[in-house]
């Protein structure tokens, strides 16, 4: 018999996609689906031990006041739950095998988090950022994507170009001293590619690519492919009314968004 | 001793912000500067040592982009400096933010207590004297009523090494002891008295304080509770916000004698019980057993039926005289406490959609200015940042909304929110749209804290802003403190642990507390549990303080210790203020002291009605006499360029209008998503198809010909939006929200008895579309005094209704959008076009006043016409619809074939008209009850069984991407390329 899969969706201090991305998972055939408050870290009600799969849904963590997602990095990084540090107990759930899909503000959170791309060095310390976007502006709008077919990320196993809407104002990739851009495509850590439908090449190009992040970047994994973060919505893309253009085109049933949900669940029945 | 960290972006990374900055300094003020860059100034007000202060600073600055510096300037390479900081007392989320980091990164060294300030330094590089820096200063980076700047040029700042660390901290006071107020006054002082300490009471009112106060039972009861027989001053200030116009909206509720010319007096005994209420009423009777209204004009917002298992709600409010002297915060915290209404509805909804409506003077005004208002661009950009900061961060969907020019809104822009919830219909046990606050039940204040925001709020509008208090006047909201509120009180509903809830809006305690005390009969509360922002508030000031982000729950005995528990957990600040009861009095202390005893039959029954007079003028509706355009191309390329007709894509972009994953259409479609829809659908539950519908209409320069008319055309429009992306006619629910000019007659305002009959008429006219349409109103809302005056400049806003129209779609996959989808497809026009000219797009190109204004003739027919258009569509013989609004049949033509990127060839000669009209006239007029349908030609012959003679095809979609329209000559009058069209359509308002 399949192993059961528990998928655990983050909530509170700002964070507004938990519904959807909870629907997400459950479509995608996931066993047990909880939405669980920050909150309940502290006070030992919730534990991420208890789960496989951590959703760090989209937001405004602490309304991205000094930045996207870094104040609730510093409150993730201070949080002492009854059995020690939060931060400690994500990371063992990483070291345990555990998948981590950041989205949007979570990718932010993830980044600042120093869990993304985490290529060694002084665990927690972040090595990228993820800032204003080139027009200064938050937008939303629907952006085609690449997939980087060797890159090690298991969400993205197995797909060639996805249709999600992008909705930010810090979503631009800026690599630091620690890691630089040729690091991270060398290493295939940029699974999605913002992509000129035209051509179906990565672009730098607004609006095209909605913020400016070089190389079409819209998404990092680590090294083990189990952690993935990304600005675009797959959430946002379950069904075919979601797409903007459902009216006027023959779609499938399911959106682009729910096949990295089903790679996850996939990947965890069969992996171990 | 206070210090400053600083942050800025390393040299060589982009500053986004900066560029932005730069770009509108030269666009909006026309001043050259070479380049703008920012500096985050966090002044840290606690005795750190510089280890931690360099911890703090490493923590908040992003180590990959941004350098950061402890008490040392990082401004370098500039010619003026101008920072800019929070007033004492106003909300800084920044500063919040940053607080708690502190707290949590230094624990036990961060000092009880201790607070970060936050100010942004814009550096400025260019050719610059210092009245144009300041200039910039007050014209965009800093709004003096919330904010202080200080300029430093570059010399200065080099010599004396920056700024010196300064904290806007509000001065501590002893809590000023409570005062009584004599009332034993002549009129003409009472009057004065009213206008001095802006209770905007009138004589009457006041007249009917002083004798309550006199009663011998009152005389008696106060003696023996040991109050003085004078009212307190918060027991005045209590009235005058209870009896606000605000809150009791006595103008909807005045005895009026209406009068028109040649027809007999008409005595109406409030407009709203007669219009408003009298419409829901006859349409619920109508609808028997398919009555689906749930809770109407009794809550916060009003519930009706979406299905079996969940129950709807909305609300729709202003908040116009905020935004016009901020328009950020203005607009921020019109939506943030929409949302409470909605939230705080029945047993409490989870909010799905927000709405957004601005009403504004063009942004290319040139001319003065008359002075305290601010440029339409500022107040533009202003409420867009506020909706974006207010929407996206409590991420609730902005799905609908729209953009309004008229100079008139120069003196008072609107800005309506709406928010759409949704409940299951029951929760714990219970009816979900029913709440009650029960005798023994605690009163708890859930949220944020109380300082002197928004004191006043209630009366506000006409209220001199007094020098020195500008914390007071204007807020702004915090929607994070809001989100954790609401994420906090959700889960407590589910639990089953409150019996009732209510927002903290206008008036706040006062009004959320005297509100819910009616129901038990009694309450009793201490004002000094009440947690505050800072020390020194007056006990009137804490009980009548709009400070945002506040709740007010009902919760049993039983359930206070769970209560409490989770809202600590969630770090959520609840605190009991005192409990219900059913003494019939509302008993308000400070501590040990009484300061406030209220009769609660008098305090929410005994205002005076007002009466007043309407007199309706003789209706001129000749057209004026011009000569028809040549080229009608180029006047339709002109129409689609005005601002009430071209995109407000650059608006809409800048919304969330996806988040939460329902969404179905979204207000951009069409073959590059940049359409302009009719209205938007949703999908509020994931797991169900059901779609809910969100349009609406408002038309206000039709007023200026009949209000009457201007009223009818709005309920149509809102209603024939929804019907166009595919709601069920016969499942329509509306509400309203006036926007009026004084209607009280005075010296200062002459012709108030005219625009008080303009508000009777538009109130018949609501009434009779909406029975005859069968659409319930559950909700409404209106404000009265939309006028600015000082000096000799009197400016009024045009009488405005906005209708919300919320529809219904059994399944959302039979949505329709607005675009033409396949050449080859029929090309149909629903509804019959008359010369209705009046107050149309075109006479305002060709700068005619006057004229027919748009009519809806015959409304009940006109409902037969949208149930078989929505039959058609249920039958999936429908590719697109689009409604005909401003601009008529040439604009909506036009916007099908662009967004559709095809052509149409339609031939004018086949468009049903009442008689031969020019073809200028058949393109522009702007008659109601019309769409543009296209129809696969399959589907044509069905398509006209199911509209019978209501629709006519008049041409085609064409592969070839020209509009081509052949007038009554059959030459063509109109022939473009559809991206010419839509450069047109799209240059305008793009920033």
């Amino acid at each position: 018999m399949a192993r059961s899969i528990r998928v655990i969706v983050l909530t509170g201090n700002g964070i507004n996609c938990e519904m959807e991305t909870a629907h997400a998972a459950r479509l995608a055939g996931a066993d047990q689906v909880d939405i669980v408050y920050l909150w309940d870290f502290a006070s030992g009600k919730a534990n991420l031990a208890h789960y496989d799969f951590l959703c760090l849904p989209g937001g405004f963590l602490d309304g991205d006041d000094l930045g996207s997602a870094r104040a609730c990095a510093i409150r993730m990084r201070h949080t002492m739950t009854p059995s020690g540090r939060l931060f400690d107990q994500i990371r063992r759930f990483v070291a345990d095998g555990g998948l981590v899909l950041g989205i949007c503000n979570g990718f932010q959170l993830m980044v600042k988090l120093g869990l993304l791309p985490s290529l060694g060095g002084d665990p927690g310390s972040q090595q990228v950022t993820l800032t204003w976007n080139d027009s200064g502006r938050f937008e939303d709008r629907w952006v085609h994507l690449a997939v980087d077919p060797e890159s090690p990320c298991v969400f993205t196993r197995g797909l060639s170009q996805l249709e999600l809407p992008v909705r930010h104002g810090e979503g631009k990739i800026v690599c630091g001293e620690f890691a630089s851009v040729e690091t991270l495509l060398e290493r295939r850590l940029v699974p999605l590619f913002y992509i000129d439908p035209a051509t179906g090449r990565a672009t730098t190009d607004y609006p095209a690519n909605p913020n400016g992040s070089s190389h079409g970047m819209a998404a990092l994994c680590d090294p083990t492919g189990r952690i993935l973060g990304l600005m675009p919505h797959p959430e946002a893309y379950l069904h075919r009314t979601n797409h903007p253009q459902w009216t006027r085109a023959e779609l499938p049933v399911q959106g682009d968004g729910l096949a990295l949900f089903k790679n996850a669940i996939e990947h965890l029945r069969s992996g171990q | 001793m206070p210090c400053r960290i600083e942050v800025a972006l390393k040299r060589g990374q982009r500053d986004a912000l900066g560029a932005r900055t730069a770009q509108r300094i030269h666009q909006d003020l026309g001043y050259e500067v070479l380049k703008v860059r920012c500096v985050d100034v966090f002044t840290v007000d606690a005795a750190l040592d510089v280890d931690d202060l360099t911890t703090l600073a490493a923590a908040i600055a992003d180590p990959v982009v941004c350098e950061w510096s402890v008490e040392r300037p990082l401004a370098r390479g500039f010619d003026w400096l101008v920072e800019v900081g929070f007033r004492p007392g106003v909300t800084d989320n920044v500063g919040r933010t940053s607080t708690e980091s502190a707290r949590l990164l230094l624990s036990d060294r961060w000092p009880t207590g201790a607070r970060i300030h936050t100010s942004r330094q814009y550096l400025l590089s260019g050719e610059l004297v210092r009245s144009e820096v300041e200039a910039i200063a007050i014209g965009l980076l800093c709004n003096p009523l919330i904010q202080q700047f200080r300029v430093l040029d570059r010399q200065t700042f080099e010599s004396d090494g920056g700024f010196v660390a300064q904290v806007p901290t509000v001065a501590q006071h002893e809590v000023p002891a409570v005062e009584t107020v004599s009332l034993d006054l002549s009129d003409d002082a009472l009057l004065v008295l009213s206008k001095e300490r802006t209770w905007a009471l009138s004589l009457e009112e006041m007249q009917a304080i002083r004798d309550h106060f006199a009663t011998p039972t009152v005389v008696a009861r106060r003696a023996k509770a040991g109050l003085p027989a004078e009212p307190t001053d918060l027991e005045i200030e209590v009235y005058a916000q209870t009896w606000s116009e605000h809150c009791k909206h006595k103008i909807f509720n005045a005895f009026i004698r209406y009068y028109e010319p040649g027809r007999e007096r008409e005595d109406i005994d409030s407009v709203f019980k007669t219009y408003v209420r009298g419409a829901t009423s006859k349409v619920r009777a109508a609808l028997g057993q398919q009555d689906f209204c749930l809770s109407v004009f009794v809550d916060n917002a009003g519930v009706w039926k979406l299905d079996d298992e969940w129950n709807l709600v909305f609300k729709v409010e202003t908040h116009n005289s905020p935004s016009a002297l901020d328009p950020y915060g203005g607009a921020l915290t019109g939506i943030v406490g929409v949302n409470r209404d909605s939230v705080a509805t029945g047993q409490g909804a989870r909010l799905f959609c927000n709405t957004d409506v601005f009403c504004l003077a063009s942004p290319k005004h040139e001319g003065d200015l008359p002075p305290r208002l601010l440029h339409p661009r500022r107040i533009l950009e202003g409420v867009r940042e506020g909706v974006e900061h207010g929407g996206n961060k409590s991420g609730i969907p902005t799905v609908n909304g729209s953009l309004v020019f008229d100079e008139r809104f120069l003196g008072k822009p609107l800005v309506f929110c709406g928010t759409g919830g949704i409940m299951p219909k029951e929760v714990a046990g219970k009816p979900s749209h029913a709440k009650q606050a029960e005798a023994g039940d605690l009163i708890v204040m859930v949220g944020g804290r109380i300082g002197k925001d928004g004191i006043h709020g209630a009366t506000f509008s006409s209220e001199e802003l007094h020098e020195g208090s500008p914390a007071t006047a204007v807020q702004i909201g915090d929607p994070i403190t809001q989100k954790r509120a609401v994420d906090f009180l959700l889960r407590a509903r589910d639990e089953g642990l409150m019996s009732s809830m209510t927002d903290n809006g206008a008036g706040g305690l006062s009004s959320s507390v005297g509100e819910m005390a009616e129901g038990p009969g009694g309450a009793r509360i201490d004002l000094q549990k009440a947690p505050l922002k800072y020390a020194g508030l007056a006990p009137w000031e804490i009980y009548l303080s709009e400070a945002q982000e506040r709740m007010t729950a009902a919760v049993p005995e039983t359930s206070i210790g769970r209560f409490l528990d989770m809202a600590r957990e969630m770090d959520v600040e609840a605190t009991v203020l005192g409990h219900f009861n059913n003494s019939g009095e509302l008993e308000i202390r400070y501590g040990d002291e009484l300061v406030g005893l209220f009769d609660l039959p008098f305090l929410h029954g005994g205002v005076p009605q007002m009466k007043l007079e309407a007199r309706h003028k003789v209706v001129d509706e000749s057209d004026p006499s011009y000569e028809a355009h040549g080229d009608l191309t180029s006047v339709l390329s002109s129409l689609l360029g005005r601002l009430n007709v071209c995109s407000k894509e650059y608006w809409v972009r800048q919304y969330d209008h996806e988040v939460q994953g329902g969404s179905v259409i979204k207000p951009l479609c069409g073959v590059s998503n940049s359409g302009p829809s009719d209205a938007a659908v949703v999908r509020p539950v994931l797991e169900s198809m059901r779609g809910v519908a969100v349009g609406h209409g408002l038309c206000p320069r039709y007023s200026d010909i009949d209000a009457y008319h201007m009223a009818a055309c709005a309920v149509d429009e809102a209603v024939r939006n929804v019907v166009a992306v595919g709601a069920d006619p016969d499942k329509i629910a509306a509400l309203d929200n006036f926007c009026w000019c004084d209607p009280v007659k005075s010296k200062a305002n002459p012709d108030g008895d005219y625009k008080l009959a303009q508000l009777v008429r538009a109130n018949k006219a609501l009434y009779e579309v909406c029975v005859a349409y069968g659409v319930p109103l559950v909700s409404g809302k209106d404000s009265m005094k939309n006028d600015y005056a000082i000096g000799d400049t009197r400016i009024s806003i045009p009488p405005t209704l906005l209708v919300t129209a919320i529809g219904i779609l059994d399944d959302a996959q039979l949505a329709v959008t607005m675009d033409a989808k396949r050449a080859g497809d029929a090309v149909y026009v629903v509804g019959v076009t008359y010369p209705d000219l009046g107050g149309s797009e075109y006479y305002a190109h060709l700068g005619l006043s006057g004229g027919a204004v748009p009519k809806l003739r015959e409304p009940a027919a006109t409902k037969q016409t949208y149930r078989l258009l929505h039959r058609a569509m249920k039958a999936r013989l429908v590719s697109s619809c689009h409604d005909l609004s401003d601009g008529g049949l040439g604009v909506a033509l036009a916007e099908c074939a662009f967004a559709g990127g095809l052509g149409l060839v339609v031939d004018l000669r086949e468009v049903p008209s009442s008689t031969e009209l020019r073809d200028d006239a058949l393109l522009f007029s702007e008659t109601p009850g019309r769409f543009v349908v296209t129809v696969p030609q399959s589907a044509a012959r069905a398509f006209e069984i199911v509209l019978g003679e209501m629709a006519r095809q008049v041409g085609f979609v064409s592969e070839d991407k020209r509009l081509v329209l052949s007038g009554q000559s059959g030459e063509a009058v109109v022939d473009a390329d559809i991206f010419e069209l839509e450069a047109a359509w799209k240059k305008p308002l793009w920033f």
